[in-house]
């Protein structure tokens, strides 16, 4: 007998368009404000030449540690520098550094786990004791330490922020690329014959892509701070070269002169830090809302 | 116990004789020439040539390598470049500093930060839940050597409350220079303990031994404190051991604020220098900590977790 039924309906019901944009901020009032930081942040880095109203280096005597005035809205330091064009073209500094630095990790670390992860045996054994032990080192502890026999110069120091930062994406590469190992399309994969490299490239990578990212963004703060540290401590961005680190580090050396160039560099690096951190807070819910 | 302990030891050397080869790979082997880095880029053949004479540069780099391992243990680390004093004895006098600093700011940060956290997760989305979170993002995001400086400037320079810099002479003393470096690492540590608390005991607080602790009618207070925070302590151990060795490491700043001697003192003046045997003994210093405080971590593990103890 014929039964009358409704036809089914297999498609998915459409999503929103910018429903991915929308998850991310709807009802999260501090997102939103983190993002306008952070866009404001990248766009005075970028346009830091135009805006700035001084030569971020452009020396005078005749007005050394000026307090803020209609001039300097942040006054000027020992050696009568404007420190607010200071601090402009140190958030192009950090920016570099923040963007490189985790990128670089990013790559060489998930080379690295998906490789241990991927064959096994041996080298992932040894892979995996040295990632644990230098994960049990403070990253800026692995960095000052790496720093102390490199020096400072640019290359030098994306090279140590990458490294104190590789073994933490290779950690989750590594763990990521285990559990996507299991999953019946990888044994489907190597049952039709399809090369290694063709299974890393198309059905690996796209799958542990989800944390690797996360990781990316909760780090672009972690390394604008590791290099305002390392260049406090001198061995990061070296000076005459504005960074919110060394700016801190000069204004100490001249604290009865002018308190302005710390408490400015500081301010700027907490904002931006704190930013980025709650960004990358509410991309983790968004992309990986298991570890959240 | 005791075999806990031994095994634990045993354990350790391995770790000890793998970091030791990572610092001799990032010395030695990497791009990166110890010579050029002492001596300058301005440093003729000659001197270059002599200074690895000195420095046991000059033999193959395995040998090197043993020889290195072997001074490191029997802590030889040489002499001072600059001043041809031994370098034990510069670390001697300087650590106590660090590690004084170190230990004082991690027992305020405890003390703050426990109950802090504990407050967070009784009071949950409530108002002294939403204060824990606020401090802690603060917390994460504000640079120790800022928050340092900024105290400097407040109670140092403009109050005159503490000394501007350095380590004091005699118990008293020591403790009234330490209390404003010490006071912005903890500040630091109690927001992330702070946080750390609240989520376990949030964790445990869920479970079912906790509902049947309230079911047979214990107060609330014996439920957080006796079965909520005692199971919370575990992945707090973790995290302490963890934020130690993040304060000893914040701790190379802070001296450079306050002006204080210590390690990291020593390792940021000698690196100005270009002083290798220091930087070199520095370094390794900081590595012995590290496979230190996570051997102390471990052990605490099985006076805390009776469990943990039968493995």
């Amino acid at each position: 007998m014929a039964v009358d039924r409704e036809p089914v309906d297999f498609a998915l019901p459409e999503e929103p368009r910018f429903a991915a944009l929308h998850r991310l901020f709807a009802g999260r009032p501090a997102t939103i404000l983190a993002v306008v930081v952070v866009v404001l942040f990248v766009a005075v880095a970028l346009l830091a030449p135009w805006i700035a109203p001084y030569d971020p280096l452009a020396q005078s005597y005749l007005r050394i540690n000026a307090y803020p005035s209609a001039e300097h809205w942040l006054g000027t330091d020992q050696f009568g520098r404007d420190v607010l064009s200071r601090l402009l073209y140190g958030a192009r500094n950090s920016l570099i550094f923040g963007l490189i630095s985790p990128v670089l990790a990013a790559i060489v670390g998930t080379a690295l786990g998906v490789t241990a992860g991927y064959f096994g045996g041996i080298v992932d054994r040894a892979a995996t004791r040295v990632i644990d032990l230098l994960l049990a080192f403070p990253e800026l502890l692995l960095a000052i330490m790496i720093a102390a026999a490199l020096g400072g110069g640019f290359w030098n120091v994306v090279f140590v922020i990458a490294v104190a930062f590789v073994p933490g994406f290779a950690r989750v590469a590594r763990a990521s690329t285990l559990a996507v190992k299991q999953e019946p399309y990888i044994e489907a994969s190597v049952a039709v014959g399809l090369s290694t490299r063709r299974i890393i490239w198309r059905h690996v990578l796209p799958n542990i892509s989800a944390p690797v990212v996360v990781l990316m963004t909760l780090w672009v703060a972690s390394a604008i701070r590791l290099e305002a540290s390392l260049s406090f401590l001198g061995i990061g961005t070296q000076p005459p070269q504005p960074s919110w680190g060394n700016i801190i580090r000069d204004g100490l050396g001249n604290i009865f002169g002018s308190p302005w160039p710390i408490i400015g560099a500081g301010f700027a690096i907490t904002v931006v830090v704190l930013a980025f951190n709650v960004l990358g807070d509410a991309v983790r819910d968004l992309l990986d809302p298991e570890t959240a | 116990m005791l075999r806990v302990i031994g095994s634990r030891l045993v354990d350790a050397v391995p770790t000890i004789l793998l970091v030791l080869t990572l610092v001799f790979i990032t010395l030695r082997v990497l791009p990166g020439d110890p010579a050029l880095v002492a001596l300058g880029d301005y440093a003729t053949a000659e001197q270059l040539a002599l200074f690895r004479r000195q420095m046991g540069l000059d033999i193959p780099i395995w040998q090197q390598y043993f020889v290195f391992i072997w001074d490191m243990l029997t802590l030889d680390f040489g002499q001072s470049l600059i001043n041809r004093t031994p370098v034990v004895q510069l670390i001697g006098e300087n650590l106590p500093y660090t590690i004084e600093l170190t230990l004082v700011a991690t027992g305020m940060g405890l003390v703050t930060g426990i109950p802090l956290g504990v407050m967070a997760a009784v009071w949950r989305n409530r108002l002294p839940d939403t204060g824990v979170r606020l401090f802690s993002l603060v917390g994460y995001a504000i640079p120790d050597f800022y928050l340092g400086a900024l105290l400097l400037i407040v109670f140092a320079l403009n109050l005159g409350w503490f000394p501007i810099n350095g380590g004091g002479t005699g118990f008293l003393d020591r403790m009234y220079h330490i209390f404003l470096p010490a006071l912005t690492l903890a500040m630091v540590k109690s927001a992330f303990i702070g946080r750390l608390t609240r989520t376990s005991l949030l964790e445990v607080l869920g479970r079912d031994y906790v509902r049947t602790a309230r079911a047979k009618g214990a107060r609330e207070p014996r439920v957080i404190f006796r079965h909520g925070l005692r199971n919370a302590l575990l992945p707090i151990t973790t995290g302490l051991g963890l934020s130690l060795l993040a304060t000893l490491s914040g701790s190379v700043a802070i001296e450079l604020v306050f002006n204080r001697p210590g390690i990291g003192e020593v390792l940021i003046s000698a690196i100005a220098k270009r002083d290798y045997p220091v930087i070199q003994a520095g370094v390794v210093v900081f590595a012995f900590f590290v496979v230190l405080v996570n051997l102390l971590v471990d052990l605490a593990y099985s006076v805390i977790d009776p469990r943990i103890r039968v493995r």
